[in-house]
């Protein structure tokens, strides 16, 4: 590993380190029953409203249930791994219809300007309203016999998500290669995809890998609350309202789900970060601003 | 057969406009197969419209150009010329053979043979060690090499140059001179060359094209008498300053007739 990689990973454990910190901080300052500042109101600081962060990772070492069985952190990571692979798929589908987007609204002016508009319009229905939609729609749809299974419409709405920031940055991309290059693939006389292939794609990765990134995290996002609003079995979402439902009687329960859900979000954008390693592997280092 | 020819050619961006530009206006220009010349001129002269032109990246308002016997457009799609650029232009993604190879994987060959142009090319430019580096790791001499080392690996005819070492210091400016000249001589190769510096132009060329602005069209052209096998001694001969004196004086005339103000033209 590299020291800059090691440095990285240390920072990031000091900074998880200091929020438990400033968690246990507020609780040991903050009202037990809750109360106000100044007219803001505060958060309660009881076990029940605030658990302790070391409760919290201790619970997740204990069963799922009363009933006993395996620990529940083996359970969550089931969970997490089911809903990972949703999300996964979805980014994969986001980035294939993302880019399809982009490529033909670089090539085609006036269909980036009809297209652009609907694009960021319908990124402004919430998610929770599409997703009984897509569910009973898709439903209705006669695929010769073919059920369309819950998974794919979370799927679907997870790439909904990821779509928008992907084909924008995609987008902006493809039109930042200089203009010498381009006239210099015209003295190749060097067609359109060509070029495409040769100059544009390549010129427009820095501007995609981060792009993906946030794509990553929307993926993750669409995945939680589309299983919630579908009601799929098996995935994080259907464990977080769960857990959440056992809090008066199990308080810690909830935050082994939500440990699992952001452990699902550091793995996918921890694998778009592997991308950009082998992709720019060659290029000059840009400071990161 | 001449290498290039401008015949009668007039340019005019933004006809019927307000902001209508004369470009170029009666353009006629020969440049016979292997000669090297200079475009030089004070900046807005149409220099560098007329290298596009012969180029084919833009197209003539009137008149035509043609390129090795063929319309400039065919000789275009048959790439029969290599392009020089100020800035290197080197794709920062590809190693440096893999940039020289990038117009012979536009004309289909097979990678044994590209590899080994590209090779033949390093050695051409005294580049050869640099093969697998990246552009970024090398100066801005080194990447303009690479550069006329891509131009030239498919061996066009004709080499076009819009001011390619207008961003280097002056020692390495004389340096790169002095292996242009010394790499066209070994490939015969036409080349026409867009200069504002009178040194450069005297050094390099065979001819020297003077232009002016406004509109823009050819001046004078001047025959440089100074022998083939130029060295750095050149520089130090007194035909090179008598030369040097007489393409001065046409840019002054130049300068006069249109009573311009800011030549922008080098006498460094």
């Amino acid at each position: 590993m590299t020291r800059r990689a090691v440095h990285r990973t240390l920072l990031f454990l000091v900074a998880l380190f200091l929020v438990a910190c400033a968690w246990e901080l507020y609780k040991a300052v903050g009202p037990e029953q809750g109360g106000s500042l100044l007219g803001i109101p505060l958060a309660k600081t009881n076990d029940h409203a605030m658990p302790h962060t070391w409760d919290m990772v201790s619970r997740l070492g204990e069963p799922e249930n009363r009933a006993g069985g395996q620990a529940i952190w083996r359970s969550v990571l089931g969970y997490a791994w089911y809903s990972f692979r949703l999300a996964a798929f979805g980014l994969g589908l986001g980035a294939v219809f993302g880019i399809a987007a982009a490529v033909v609204m670089a090539r085609f002016r006036f269909v980036e300007r009809g297209l652009l508009p609907w694009i960021v319009m319908s990124q402004t229905v919430p998610l929770i309203a599409l997703a009984p939609q897509l569910v009973s729609w898709s439903g209705k749809l006669d695929l010769f016999g073919w059920d369309w299974p819950q998974w794919l419409s979370v799927c679907v709405l997870a790439a909904f998500l990821a779509f928008f920031p992907i084909s924008i940055g995609t987008l902006r991309g493809l039109s930042a290669a200089p203009p010498a290059a381009t006239e210099l693939m015209q003295s190749y006389a060097a067609g359109w995809w060509r070029t495409l292939l040769k100059l544009r794609f390549p010129a427009a990765v820095p501007s995609m890998v981060p792009a993906l990134k946030l794509g990553a995290t929307l993926s993750v996002v669409g995945v939680v609350v589309s299983e919630i609003s579908i009601g799929v079995k098996g995935g994080i979402g259907r464990a977080v309202i769960s857990y959440s439902q056992a809090a008066t009687g199990d308080p810690t329960k909830v935050y082994a789900a939500v440990f699992g859900a952001a452990l699902m979000g550091l793995v996918l954008y921890g694998l778009i970060v592997l991308i950009d390693l082998a992709l720019m592997r060659n290029r000059p280092q840009e400071v990161e601003g | 057969m001449s290498a290039v020819t401008v015949n009668r050619v007039c340019k005019v961006f933004n006809a019927g406009n307000p902001n209508r530009v004369d470009a170029l206006v009666d353009i006629d220009l020969t440049v016979e197969p292997a000669q090297f010349i200079s475009l030089i001129g004070p900046s807005g002269c149409g220099k560098s419209t007329l290298l596009r032109l012969v180029a084919n990246l833009i197209d003539p308002t009137s008149g035509d150009v043609s390129v090795n016997g063929k319309p400039a457009a065919q000789a275009r799609l048959d790439q029969d010329y290599g392009m020089a650029f100020q800035q290197a232009g080197l794709f920062e993604w590809r190693t440096v053979e893999k940039n020289i190879e990038l117009p012979l994987e536009l004309k289909g060959w097979d990678k044994a043979k590209r590899r080994a142009r590209a090779q033949e090319m390093l050695e051409l430019v005294k580049l050869p060690e640099f093969g697998r580096h990246m552009p970024w790791q090398l100066s801005g001499g080194m990447q303009q090499r690479i550069a006329i080392a891509r131009a030239l690996a498919a061996h066009p005819p004709l080499l076009l140059m819009d001011e390619p070492f207008g961003a280097l210091d002056e020692m390495t400016r004389e340096h790169m001179q002095a292996e242009l000249l010394r790499i066209c001589a070994a490939t015969s190769t036409t080349v026409v060359f867009v200069t504002h510096s009178i040194p450069e132009a005297v050094y390099l060329s065979d001819r020297v094209v003077v232009m002016s602005p406004r509109p823009g069209r050819i001046t004078d052209v001047i025959d440089v008498d100074l022998g083939r096998g130029r060295t750095e001694d050149t520089r130090e001969q007194a035909a090179f300053y008598a030369k040097i004196t007489e393409v001065r004086e046409a840019l002054r005339r130049v300068e006069k007739a249109g009573a311009t103000s800011g030549l922008g033209v080098d006498d460094r």
